[in-house]
């Protein structure tokens, strides 16, 4: 299988120095967030489990950078990143991660299960490939109701392993739906590696199958992502159908937990450091100097205030009660 | 205003009046355009709303149940068609972990107002994968609310109800009952989920019944009457959530109970009931409680077998003879 990487090198040019910025200063979010994170689960205050993002900050700006607030987004159990992306909450996110009653579910849900509906995030699913016919779904109710919203769903390589992801594309060709499928392929399904599940590494053609157009892109160039779905996007609105996105990725902590899992031989230390140098934030970083959007001192600046920023999060996540146990029972039926 | 209509035309009454009344409602599933697949329940409503609005569907239980879930979220009221329960297993995944969860998990924040019609459809040499009745497996879960007309009213009123719900609700429809008619009004009129009905009074025996063994409860009653037997007769409508007061209520009255559902007797909704009263109202029992169920057998095909497989109103009227020693 080749692999051919449309690396789309376009310029930044055509892209407003502020929206530059925004997606640097998201993609910083979420790495400081995740950071925190796997600092509090390693120190045994967070003992929901808790699947980092850290490596796959791209996928998540670049696809929703390129959407309106009240277009949905689906996830998965590795979705922090994608929620605030979405322009979630973060203090409600870490309180849900800590279990408390100010959690943006109320203490529910933890780390898997993290809402945003005021943003276009209805909820993340933690059932391998559940979230892909709940977004084909959000897509043909945007279609009926007139609106020209669409449905995006992030998944992983795994995903498209389950059965639910064959009927998914199926439905959402046939119907012409307005869905955007984003396969984050960082390689591994839990601790299995591509190679040890497939025949060939070839995700985008089972979906190019279906009759959509399935472009394989770097996941870790964020104005590749940003691009591409915003073609997407674009198809969608006009009523032309569904598109699969492939991005190329890698997530640098295990599968679940703040390990690496090199210790384990469950991959090796060399694959760790040829990803982490292609780190998405440092090269975007790097691209945004040199062309005079950031300058050093911005850097610094944008750094110390995304850190303050998580610290602020977590500060208040501490502060913030548990949810009552006398209220064990709300919320299985509406009120 | 009153007329009689039979409990498929019912469905379809309450369909086709819930799509007019309101733009979010909508239908899809397998075989919805199906001269076959779901007897009258569905007839015309193509051709009044459009295939948009009724989506006969790709052999996909999985998806198809998560779009209509996804597209709850998104501020629709689906109605998702599964013309034989046996072929919603495929969805069970959707059905359990998104749509029955998906309140609590995320702090009561957002709900899927979704409607699962699942029909039984059994009988007829169909063997045991297009037979099955799983009303216990679904009001196992929380989350989900259950309902099982036994009339053409309640069929009609509890869809109308069951669309409108803001959770996830599963409408178990039998097409034994298809033909059986009663009055229903014209008008949109909702049967209030979690609510039984008293369909009979009698002082003898309780007999708690779910769909069709509603109906078989009753001829036993008509037949039990002229041996000078009057049983009481609850039709339960909603087995989650379970008005179980009119139960006890029942059983204080009476010291004995039958309990009648067209499913496996082993964890089945049956036991539910005996344990409820046992735990509630002990002290009232005179004698045990008897069960009227399947036999913990899949579904056989021959028709000599299936005669015997699937329990009637000579079954209710046994047990209570059994309970009345006589």
């Amino acid at each position: 299988m080749q692999t051919h990487l449309s690396t789309q090198a376009e310029s930044t040019t055509d892209i407003p120095a502020e929206m530059l910025r925004s997606m640097y200063v998201a993609m910083l979010r979420i790495r400081e967030t995740e950071e925190r994170l796997a600092d509090m689960v390693a120190a045994g205050e967070i003992r929901c489990p808790v699947h980092l993002y850290i490596g796959e900050e791209a996928v998540a700006v670049g696809v929703c950078q390129a959407l309106e607030t009240d277009d949905y987004i689906f996830g998965n159990h590795r979705s922090h990143g994608h929620y605030l992306a979405k322009g979630g909450d973060l203090r409600a996110m870490v309180a849900e991660v800590l279990g408390k009653e100010t959690g943006c579910s109320r203490g529910r849900g933890g780390s898997m299960h993290i809402a945003a509906p005021e943003v276009g995030l209805p909820g993340t699913s933690a059932m391998v490939g559940a979230g892909l016919p709940l977004a084909v779904g959000a897509a043909i109710a945007c279609a009926m109701q007139g609106t020209a919203k669409v449905a995006v769903v992030f998944f992983g390589d795994g995903a498209t392993e389950e059965g639910g992801f064959y009927e998914s594309l199926n439905l959402a060709a046939f119907r012409k739906a307005p869905v955007i499928f984003v396969c984050e392929n960082n390689l591994y399904s839990s601790h299995v590696h591509i190679r040890d599940r497939r025949p060939a590494d070839n995700l985008d053609a089972l979906a190019a199958v279906h009759g959509m157009p399935a472009p394989r892109i770097d996941g870790n160039d964020i104005l590749a992502v940003y691009h591409t779905t915003s073609e997407a996007v674009a198809r969608a609105r006009q009523g032309h159908g569904p598109t699969f996105i492939e991005c190329r990725t890698y997530r640098w902590r295990g599968h679940v937990g703040p390990n690496y899992d090199i210790d384990k031989g469950l991959r090796s230390p060399e694959e760790l450091a040829e990803w982490q140098a292609r780190c998405p934030i440092q090269s975007f970083e790097t691209r945004l100097l040199h062309q005079g959007v950031l300058t050093h001192a911005d850097v610094t600046h944008l750094r110390q205030c995304v850190t303050d920023e998580v610290a602020a999060a977590i500060a208040f996540a501490r502060q913030s009660p548990y949810p009552d146990p006398n209220t064990l029972h709300d919320y299985v039926f509406a009120p | 205003m009153l007329r009689e209509l039979s409990y498929g035309l019912a469905i379809n009454e309450a369909t086709r009046q819930m799509m007019e009344a309101d733009p979010s409602v909508f239908l899809l599933g397998q075989g919805v355009n199906s001269p076959w697949y779901v007897g009258n329940t569905t007839t015309g409503l193509k051709d009044r709303f459009g295939p948009e609005r009724v989506f006969d569907t790709p052999i996909s239980e999985n998806a198809v149940t998560g779009a209509a879930i996804g597209a709850a979220l998104a501020g629709m009221r689906p109605v998702v068609i599964h013309p034989r329960m046996d072929f919603a297993l495929l969805a069970v995944e959707q059905i359990v972990n998104q749509a029955a969860n998906w309140r609590y998990m995320f702090g009561g924040h957002i709900g899927v107002p979704v409607v699962m019609r699942a029909i039984i459809n059994r009988g007829g040499e169909q063997a045991a994968q297009h037979s099955q009745a799983f009303q216990a497996l679904y009001a196992h879960i929380p989350g989900l609310k259950v309902v099982m007309p036994a009339t053409a009213y309640d069929a009609k009123g509890l869809l109308i109800a069951a669309i409108r719900d803001e959770d996830p609700v599963i409408y178990i429809d039998d097409r034994w009952l298809y033909a059986y008619s009663d009055d229903v009004p014209e008008e949109l009129y909702e049967v209030p989920i979690g609510k039984a009905a008293l369909r009979r009074s009698g002082s003898d025996v309780t007999v708690v019944a779910t769909s069709y063994m509603t109906q078989e409860a009753l001829k036993a009653a008509a037949d039990l009457a002229g041996a000078g037997i009057e049983i009481e007769v609850i039709d339960v409508r909603t087995l989650k959530p379970l008005d179980d007061a009119l139960i006890f209520q029942s059983v204080a009255k009476t010291g004995r109970l039958v309990v009648a559902d067209a499913a496996w007797l082993t964890c089945g909704f049956a036991a539910e009931v005996a344990a409820r009263v046992v735990c509630e109202v002990f002290a009232s029992l005179k004698a045990p409680i008897l069960r009227v169920a399947l036999p913990d057998t899949p579904a056989p095909m021959s028709a000599s077998l299936e005669k015997v497989y699937y329990p009637a109103a000579k079954d209710i009227i046994t047990a209570v003879q059994k309970l009345l020693n006589r």
